[in-house]
């Protein structure tokens, strides 16, 4: 990766956050980044609303399937099987 | 998946009953999928349509190595590429890679001078139940194609990152730069939205 040695900064570590929750940090670069924040309320704050914001977002529905669609897609359906 | 393989098994079968199952479990996940790819409803209804006659020819070559869900995924992926060429859309892939945060909230040194504003404690309540949520729709639904067919089928869906990366035919690198940005956009907006109340 392309941090250096030394300890990473807020800008470098919001840069880091989705690897971290997607878990592809390496072992060294995970540990930069959670010494980071450990150290760094800011960068704990914007975290923190990222797993809420995917949290939220996990919990939109599609739209509600139509009974027209459900009709249609089971004549469908017979005349597929008819074929 | 533990269901889904004995409706499998019906399908194969030539079971109508659990072709309706299906339907009533998987159609509207599917039109909202195939909506990223078309520029109306109507058309993506369409495309989940032809989706689930491929779903009825190849359910006997499906051998289960994905997740059904997955399977449907990339059956309507198919369909909506196809159809996304015949409406003539644009489908850049929108892969750049840069900060997500703007430059301006850092100082000389990396650190925040403009740093997220602390959202209440009851903040995901708030959003859930109020307008925030209607805003946060419309910030997903005007993310860039690729961002947001990312967003969707990991963090709206919940597919595991591999199978993402199959279904959109893209590489874990590339998924993880698409969500990066798309997430950011949408966590940025809920920071404007929450900030004001």
């Amino acid at each position: 990766m392309w941090i250096r040695r030394r300890a990473i900064v807020c800008r470098q570590a919001v840069e880091l956050v989705t690897a971290y929750l997607e878990d592809a940090l390496s072992t060294r670069d995970r540990i930069r980044f959670e010494s980071h924040l450990a150290a760094c309320p800011h960068c704990s704050e914007y975290l923190d609303q990222m797993r809420q914001t995917l949290s939220i977002i996990g919990r939109i529905e599609p739209e509600a399937l139509e009974p027209e669609a459900r009709t249609e897609l089971v004549a469908l359906y017979r005349r597929w099987q008819e074929d | 998946m533990g269901d889904d393989g004995e409706l499998v098994d019906r399908l194969r079968a030539g079971d109508e009953a659990a072709f309706v199952v299906l339907v009533d479990k998987y159609h509207a996940p599917m039109v909202r999928f195939a909506a990223t790819f078309v520029p109306s409803r109507a058309v993506a209804e369409e495309v989940a349509q032809e989706a689930w006659l491929g779903v009825v020819r190849g359910i006997a070559k499906f051998e289960g190595r994905s997740s059904l869900r997955t399977w449907l995924f990339s059956i309507v992926a198919n369909c909506g590429r196809r159809a996304g060429t015949r409406e003539h859309r644009e489908t850049p892939v929108d892969i750049r890679d840069g900060p997500v945060v703007p430059e301006e909230r850092f100082g000389r040194h990396g650190e925040w001078t403009s740093p997220p504003v602390p959202w209440a404690d009851d903040a995901v309540e708030r959003i859930a139940a109020g307008q925030v949520l209607g805003r946060l729709k419309e910030c997903f639904a005007a993310l860039p194609e690729a961002q947001r067919q990312a967003v969707l089928l990991r963090d709206l869906e919940g597919l595991p990152s591999a199978e993402v990366c199959g279904v959109l035919g893209i590489t874990e690198g590339n998924l993880r730069v698409l969500l990066h940005r798309g997430r950011a956009r949408i966590r940025n907006m809920a920071e404007v939205e929450l900030g004001r109340s």
